[in-house]
Protein backbone atom coordinates (compact mmCIF):
# COMPACT_ATOMS: atom_id res chain seq x y z
CA UNK A 1 0.00 0.00 0.00
CA UNK A 2 2.78 2.37 1.01
CA UNK A 3 4.84 1.52 -2.07
CA UNK A 4 1.76 2.03 -4.22
CA UNK A 5 1.42 5.53 -2.80
CA UNK A 6 5.05 6.35 -3.59
CA UNK A 7 4.63 5.20 -7.18
CA UNK A 8 1.41 7.16 -7.51
CA UNK A 9 3.17 10.27 -6.17
CA UNK A 10 5.80 9.86 -8.89
CA UNK A 11 3.18 9.24 -11.57
CA UNK A 12 1.24 12.35 -10.53
CA UNK A 13 4.11 14.81 -10.01
CA UNK A 14 6.72 13.86 -12.65
CA UNK A 15 4.40 14.83 -15.56
CA UNK A 16 3.40 17.98 -13.66
CA UNK A 17 7.09 18.88 -13.28
CA UNK A 18 7.58 18.66 -17.04
CA UNK A 19 4.41 20.62 -17.84
CA UNK A 20 4.65 23.32 -15.20
CA UNK A 21 5.23 26.12 -17.70
CA UNK A 22 5.13 29.48 -16.00
CA UNK A 23 6.30 28.22 -12.62
CA UNK A 24 4.65 26.92 -9.47
CA UNK A 25 1.34 28.73 -9.84
CA UNK A 26 0.54 26.85 -13.03
CA UNK A 27 0.40 23.42 -11.34
CA UNK A 28 -2.20 24.43 -8.76
CA UNK A 29 -5.26 23.77 -10.89
CA UNK A 30 -4.20 20.26 -12.01
CA UNK A 31 -2.85 19.53 -8.52
CA UNK A 32 -6.21 20.36 -7.00
CA UNK A 33 -7.84 17.99 -9.49
CA UNK A 34 -5.36 15.12 -8.92
CA UNK A 35 -4.97 15.26 -5.12
CA UNK A 36 -8.63 15.82 -4.27
CA UNK A 37 -10.82 14.60 -7.10
CA UNK A 38 -8.75 11.74 -8.60
CA UNK A 39 -6.80 10.25 -5.67
CA UNK A 40 -8.75 11.52 -2.66
CA UNK A 41 -5.54 12.23 -0.74
CA UNK A 42 -6.83 15.53 0.61
CA UNK A 43 -10.08 17.31 1.29
CA UNK A 44 -10.46 20.80 -0.26
CA UNK A 45 -9.99 22.17 3.27
CA UNK A 46 -6.65 20.35 3.69
CA UNK A 47 -5.48 21.46 0.25
CA UNK A 48 -6.06 25.11 1.17
CA UNK A 49 -4.26 24.66 4.50
CA UNK A 50 -1.22 23.09 2.83
CA UNK A 51 -1.18 25.79 0.17
CA UNK A 52 -1.27 28.53 2.81
CA UNK A 53 1.49 26.86 4.85
CA UNK A 54 3.74 26.51 1.80
CA UNK A 55 3.28 30.21 1.09
CA UNK A 56 4.03 31.25 4.67
CA UNK A 57 7.25 29.20 4.69
CA UNK A 58 10.48 30.33 3.03
CA UNK A 59 11.35 29.09 -0.45
CA UNK A 60 9.36 28.48 -3.60
CA UNK A 61 5.61 27.93 -3.19
CA UNK A 62 5.94 24.58 -4.96
CA UNK A 63 6.93 23.09 -1.60
CA UNK A 64 3.17 22.52 -1.31
CA UNK A 65 4.01 19.34 -3.27
CA UNK A 66 6.41 18.32 -0.46
CA UNK A 67 3.48 18.65 1.94
CA UNK A 68 1.16 16.54 -0.22
CA UNK A 69 3.84 13.81 -0.20
CA UNK A 70 4.21 14.17 3.55
CA UNK A 71 0.45 13.83 4.05
CA UNK A 72 0.31 10.74 1.81
CA UNK A 73 3.37 8.80 3.01
CA UNK A 74 5.31 10.68 5.71
CA UNK A 75 8.99 11.60 5.30
CA UNK A 76 9.54 9.18 2.40
CA UNK A 77 6.50 10.62 0.66
CA UNK A 78 7.77 14.17 1.19
CA UNK A 79 11.15 13.26 -0.32
CA UNK A 80 9.68 11.32 -3.26
CA UNK A 81 7.15 14.06 -4.09
CA UNK A 82 9.85 16.78 -3.86
CA UNK A 83 12.20 14.87 -6.17
CA UNK A 84 9.30 14.17 -8.56
CA UNK A 85 8.36 17.86 -8.86
CA UNK A 86 11.87 19.40 -8.89
CA UNK A 87 14.23 16.92 -10.57
CA UNK A 88 12.70 16.30 -14.05
CA UNK A 89 12.28 20.02 -14.84
CA UNK A 90 15.76 20.72 -13.43
CA UNK A 91 17.39 18.14 -15.70
CA UNK A 92 15.54 19.66 -18.64
CA UNK A 93 16.66 23.15 -17.61
CA UNK A 94 20.27 21.98 -17.22
CA UNK A 95 20.33 20.59 -20.76
CA UNK A 96 18.54 23.66 -22.12
CA UNK A 97 20.97 26.04 -20.38
CA UNK A 98 23.86 24.44 -22.27
CA UNK A 99 22.28 24.80 -25.73
CA UNK A 100 20.44 28.08 -25.08
CA UNK A 101 23.31 30.42 -25.98
CA UNK A 102 24.09 28.61 -29.20
CA UNK A 103 20.63 29.37 -30.55
CA UNK A 104 20.33 32.95 -29.32
CA UNK A 105 19.02 35.27 -32.02
CA UNK A 106 17.68 32.48 -34.23
CA UNK A 107 14.11 32.19 -35.43
CA UNK A 108 13.37 29.12 -33.28
CA UNK A 109 14.66 30.88 -30.14
CA UNK A 110 12.34 33.82 -30.77
CA UNK A 111 9.33 31.70 -31.68
CA UNK A 112 9.59 29.57 -28.53
CA UNK A 113 10.01 32.63 -26.35
CA UNK A 114 7.05 34.50 -27.85
CA UNK A 115 4.82 31.44 -28.26
CA UNK A 116 5.18 30.11 -24.71
CA UNK A 117 4.86 33.47 -22.95
CA UNK A 118 1.02 33.69 -23.20
CA UNK A 119 0.71 30.04 -22.10
CA UNK A 120 2.67 30.87 -18.94
CA UNK A 121 0.60 33.97 -18.20
CA UNK A 122 -2.67 32.09 -18.73
CA UNK A 123 -1.59 29.34 -16.34
CA UNK A 124 -0.74 31.87 -13.62
CA UNK A 125 -4.28 33.29 -13.77
CA UNK A 126 -5.85 29.81 -13.99
CA UNK A 127 -3.96 28.85 -10.81
CA UNK A 128 -5.24 31.95 -9.03
CA UNK A 129 -8.82 31.09 -10.00
CA UNK A 130 -8.45 27.45 -8.89
CA UNK A 131 -7.31 28.50 -5.41
CA UNK A 132 -10.02 31.12 -4.98
CA UNK A 133 -12.67 28.60 -5.97
CA UNK A 134 -11.28 25.92 -3.65
CA UNK A 135 -11.03 28.32 -0.71
CA UNK A 136 -14.73 29.22 -0.97
CA UNK A 137 -13.97 32.51 0.69
CA UNK A 138 -16.80 34.42 -0.93
CA UNK A 139 -16.62 38.04 -2.12
CA UNK A 140 -14.32 39.07 0.78
CA UNK A 141 -11.65 36.62 -0.45
CA UNK A 142 -11.84 37.87 -4.03
CA UNK A 143 -11.57 41.48 -2.84
CA UNK A 144 -8.53 40.73 -0.66
CA UNK A 145 -6.84 38.75 -3.45
CA UNK A 146 -7.48 41.59 -5.91
CA UNK A 147 -6.18 44.18 -3.42
CA UNK A 148 -3.04 42.09 -2.78
CA UNK A 149 -2.46 41.77 -6.53
CA UNK A 150 -2.84 45.54 -6.97
CA UNK A 151 -0.44 46.31 -4.10
CA UNK A 152 2.19 43.92 -5.46
CA UNK A 153 1.90 45.16 -9.04
CA UNK A 154 1.61 48.92 -8.62
CA UNK A 155 3.36 49.54 -5.31
CA UNK A 156 5.91 46.69 -5.65
CA UNK A 157 5.49 45.96 -1.94
CA UNK A 158 7.39 43.18 -0.18
CA UNK A 159 5.08 40.14 -0.27
CA UNK A 160 5.48 39.14 3.40
CA UNK A 161 3.68 42.11 5.02
CA UNK A 162 1.00 41.90 2.31
CA UNK A 163 0.45 38.20 3.13
CA UNK A 164 0.08 38.74 6.84
CA UNK A 165 -2.07 41.87 6.44
CA UNK A 166 -4.38 39.91 4.12
CA UNK A 167 -4.61 36.98 6.53
CA UNK A 168 -5.42 39.27 9.45
CA UNK A 169 -7.93 41.33 7.46
CA UNK A 170 -9.74 38.20 6.35
CA UNK A 171 -9.81 36.80 9.90
CA UNK A 172 -11.24 40.04 11.31
CA UNK A 173 -13.61 40.41 8.35
CA UNK A 174 -15.17 36.97 8.74
CA UNK A 175 -15.63 37.60 12.49
CA UNK A 176 -17.48 40.85 11.87
CA UNK A 177 -19.74 39.20 9.29
CA UNK A 178 -20.45 36.21 11.57
CA UNK B 1 30.35 15.94 -4.36
CA UNK B 2 32.18 15.07 -7.54
CA UNK B 3 32.74 17.99 -9.86
CA UNK B 4 32.90 17.29 -13.57
CA UNK B 5 35.50 19.10 -15.67
CA UNK B 6 34.13 22.06 -17.61
CA UNK B 7 33.74 21.96 -21.33
CA UNK B 8 36.46 24.11 -22.93
CA UNK B 9 33.93 26.68 -24.17
CA UNK B 10 33.11 27.65 -20.57
CA UNK B 11 36.68 27.73 -19.36
CA UNK B 12 36.72 31.36 -18.32
CA UNK B 13 38.67 32.67 -15.36
CA UNK B 14 35.55 34.10 -13.72
CA UNK B 15 33.87 30.71 -13.87
CA UNK B 16 36.66 28.58 -12.44
CA UNK B 17 37.19 30.93 -9.47
CA UNK B 18 33.80 30.27 -7.95
CA UNK B 19 33.64 27.29 -5.60
CA UNK B 20 30.77 24.85 -5.25
CA UNK B 21 30.37 25.83 -1.61
CA UNK B 22 29.93 29.49 -2.64
CA UNK B 23 27.13 28.49 -5.00
CA UNK B 24 25.55 26.24 -2.38
CA UNK B 25 25.73 28.90 0.34
CA UNK B 26 24.28 31.65 -1.86
CA UNK B 27 21.19 29.60 -2.70
CA UNK B 28 20.96 28.21 0.84
CA UNK B 29 20.80 31.83 2.04
CA UNK B 30 18.18 32.82 -0.55
CA UNK B 31 16.10 29.70 0.12
CA UNK B 32 16.13 30.26 3.89
CA UNK B 33 15.32 33.95 4.05
CA UNK B 34 12.90 34.51 1.21
CA UNK B 35 9.50 34.40 2.84
CA UNK B 36 6.47 34.87 0.63
CA UNK B 37 8.21 35.00 -2.72
CA UNK B 38 10.25 37.69 -4.43
CA UNK B 39 13.21 35.31 -4.70
CA UNK B 40 14.21 36.52 -8.16
CA UNK B 41 14.93 39.99 -6.77
CA UNK B 42 17.33 38.45 -4.22
CA UNK B 43 19.15 36.48 -6.90
CA UNK B 44 19.58 39.55 -9.09
CA UNK B 45 21.04 41.59 -6.24
CA UNK B 46 23.53 38.91 -5.22
CA UNK B 47 24.57 37.42 -8.56
CA UNK B 48 24.63 40.53 -10.77
CA UNK B 49 25.09 43.56 -8.53
CA UNK B 50 27.18 42.27 -5.63
CA UNK B 51 29.11 39.19 -6.80
CA UNK B 52 29.17 39.98 -10.52
CA UNK B 53 29.02 36.34 -11.55
CA UNK B 54 26.78 37.25 -14.48
CA UNK B 55 26.25 40.37 -16.56
CA UNK B 56 22.76 41.84 -16.67
CA UNK B 57 22.22 40.40 -20.17
CA UNK B 58 23.29 36.93 -19.04
CA UNK B 59 20.96 37.16 -16.09
CA UNK B 60 18.01 38.22 -18.26
CA UNK B 61 18.75 35.40 -20.71
CA UNK B 62 18.67 32.91 -17.84
CA UNK B 63 15.50 34.41 -16.44
CA UNK B 64 13.73 34.06 -19.78
CA UNK B 65 14.90 30.47 -20.04
CA UNK B 66 13.77 29.71 -16.47
CA UNK B 67 10.32 31.12 -17.20
CA UNK B 68 9.81 29.61 -20.63
CA UNK B 69 10.85 26.11 -19.57
CA UNK B 70 8.62 23.99 -17.36
CA UNK B 71 9.59 23.94 -13.71
CA UNK B 72 9.64 26.27 -10.74
CA UNK B 73 11.24 29.51 -11.94
CA UNK B 74 13.55 29.82 -8.94
CA UNK B 75 14.71 26.20 -9.13
CA UNK B 76 15.42 26.65 -12.84
CA UNK B 77 17.33 29.84 -12.07
CA UNK B 78 19.48 28.01 -9.49
CA UNK B 79 20.19 25.28 -12.07
CA UNK B 80 20.99 27.86 -14.79
CA UNK B 81 23.38 29.88 -12.62
CA UNK B 82 24.98 26.76 -11.11
CA UNK B 83 25.47 25.32 -14.60
CA UNK B 84 27.05 28.53 -15.91
CA UNK B 85 29.45 28.69 -12.97
CA UNK B 86 30.48 25.08 -12.41
CA UNK B 87 28.65 22.69 -14.75
CA UNK B 88 26.71 19.80 -13.27
CA UNK B 89 28.24 20.17 -9.79
CA UNK B 90 27.22 23.81 -9.69
CA UNK B 91 23.67 23.02 -10.78
CA UNK B 92 23.31 20.39 -8.03
CA UNK B 93 24.85 22.73 -5.42
CA UNK B 94 22.43 25.54 -6.39
CA UNK B 95 19.32 23.37 -6.43
CA UNK B 96 20.05 21.51 -3.17
CA UNK B 97 21.07 24.77 -1.47
CA UNK B 98 17.83 26.43 -2.53
CA UNK B 99 15.53 23.63 -1.37
CA UNK B 100 17.17 22.30 1.80
CA UNK B 101 15.74 24.72 4.38
CA UNK B 102 12.30 25.10 2.70
CA UNK B 103 11.88 21.29 2.70
CA UNK B 104 12.21 21.06 6.47
CA UNK B 105 10.51 24.40 7.13
CA UNK B 106 7.19 23.46 5.48
CA UNK B 107 7.07 20.11 7.26
CA UNK B 108 7.87 21.85 10.55
CA UNK B 109 5.11 24.40 9.96
CA UNK B 110 2.52 21.81 8.98
CA UNK B 111 3.30 19.83 12.16
CA UNK B 112 2.80 22.91 14.31
CA UNK B 113 -0.38 23.71 12.41
CA UNK B 114 -1.73 20.17 12.95
CA UNK B 115 -1.59 20.73 16.72
CA UNK B 116 -3.34 24.09 16.57
CA UNK B 117 -5.67 23.21 13.71
CA UNK B 118 -8.89 23.05 15.73
CA UNK B 119 -8.91 26.80 16.35
CA UNK B 120 -11.40 28.47 14.04
CA UNK B 121 -9.56 31.79 14.35
CA UNK B 122 -6.35 30.19 13.06
CA UNK B 123 -8.33 28.37 10.37
CA UNK B 124 -9.77 31.67 9.22
CA UNK B 125 -6.33 33.32 9.29
CA UNK B 126 -4.97 30.49 7.11
CA UNK B 127 -7.87 31.00 4.68
CA UNK B 128 -6.97 34.67 4.49
CA UNK B 129 -3.28 33.83 3.94
CA UNK B 130 -4.13 31.47 1.08
CA UNK B 131 -6.45 34.02 -0.46
CA UNK B 132 -3.84 36.77 -0.23
CA UNK B 133 -1.15 34.47 -1.64
CA UNK B 134 -3.25 34.25 -4.79
CA UNK B 135 -2.18 37.87 -5.23
CA UNK B 136 1.50 36.79 -5.30
CA UNK B 137 1.26 34.89 -8.54
CA UNK B 138 -1.68 36.86 -9.95
CA UNK B 139 0.64 39.89 -9.69
CA UNK B 140 3.34 38.00 -11.60
CA UNK B 141 0.64 37.19 -14.17
CA UNK B 142 -0.29 40.87 -14.49
CA UNK B 143 3.37 41.93 -14.81
CA UNK B 144 4.03 39.22 -17.41
CA UNK B 145 1.23 40.61 -19.62
CA UNK B 146 3.76 43.18 -20.83
CA UNK B 147 5.75 40.49 -22.61
CA UNK B 148 3.02 37.92 -23.29
CA UNK B 149 -0.07 39.89 -24.39
CA UNK B 150 1.47 41.32 -27.54
CA UNK B 151 -1.46 40.88 -29.92
CA UNK B 152 -4.87 39.37 -30.48
CA UNK B 153 -3.65 35.78 -30.79
CA UNK B 154 -1.55 35.78 -27.58
CA UNK B 155 -4.49 37.32 -25.69
CA UNK B 156 -6.77 34.59 -27.09
CA UNK B 157 -4.27 31.94 -25.91
CA UNK B 158 -4.20 33.47 -22.41
CA UNK B 159 -8.02 33.60 -22.29
CA UNK B 160 -8.33 30.01 -23.56
CA UNK B 161 -5.97 28.73 -20.82
CA UNK B 162 -7.79 30.69 -18.10
CA UNK B 163 -11.19 29.34 -19.17
CA UNK B 164 -10.15 25.75 -19.92
CA UNK B 165 -7.81 25.16 -16.97
CA UNK B 166 -9.10 27.68 -14.40
CA UNK B 167 -12.86 27.50 -14.86
CA UNK B 168 -13.61 24.26 -16.74
CA UNK B 169 -10.78 22.34 -15.00
CA UNK B 170 -9.91 20.43 -18.15
CA UNK B 171 -6.81 18.23 -17.86
CA UNK B 172 -3.61 20.29 -18.04
CA UNK B 173 -1.50 18.09 -20.30
CA UNK B 174 -3.55 18.08 -23.53
CA UNK B 175 -4.62 21.71 -23.06
CA UNK B 176 -1.06 23.00 -22.56
CA UNK B 177 0.51 20.80 -25.24
CA UNK B 178 -2.17 21.77 -27.76
CA UNK B 179 -2.19 25.50 -27.09
CA UNK B 180 1.61 25.77 -26.68
CA UNK B 181 2.19 24.04 -30.03
CA UNK B 182 -0.35 26.30 -31.72
CA UNK B 183 1.05 29.43 -30.08
CA UNK B 184 4.70 28.63 -30.95
CA UNK B 185 3.72 27.73 -34.53
CA UNK B 186 1.96 31.10 -34.94
CA UNK B 187 4.94 32.92 -33.41
CA UNK B 188 7.20 31.04 -35.88
CA UNK B 189 5.15 32.19 -38.86
CA UNK B 190 5.00 35.74 -37.56
CA UNK B 191 8.77 35.63 -37.15
CA UNK B 192 8.99 34.77 -40.84
CA UNK B 193 6.66 37.65 -41.69
CA UNK B 194 8.70 40.10 -39.61
CA UNK B 195 11.99 39.01 -41.15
Amino acid sequence: MRDDHLWTLLLVFVPMSLLSIGGGGSILAPMYHQTIEVHGWLTPREFIDLFAISRAAPGPGATVVTLVGWKVAGWTGALVASIAIFLPSSILCFVAARVWNRYRGTRLHGALERGLAPVGTGLLFAGAIAVLRAAETGPLGWVIAAAATALLVWRSMHPLPVLFAGGTLYMVGTRLIA
Amino acid sequence: MNDQPHPPSEDKATITRISLSEIFLLFFHIGSLSFGGGLIAWVYREVVERRRWLTQAEFLGGLTLAQVLPGINMANMAVYIGQRMRGIGGAVAGLVGLLLVPFFAVIGLVSIYAQLGTSTTLQSFMDGLATTAVGLFASVGVKSLHTSATGLIPVAVIAAIVVMVGFLRLPLIPVVLGLATLSVAIAWHRGAADA
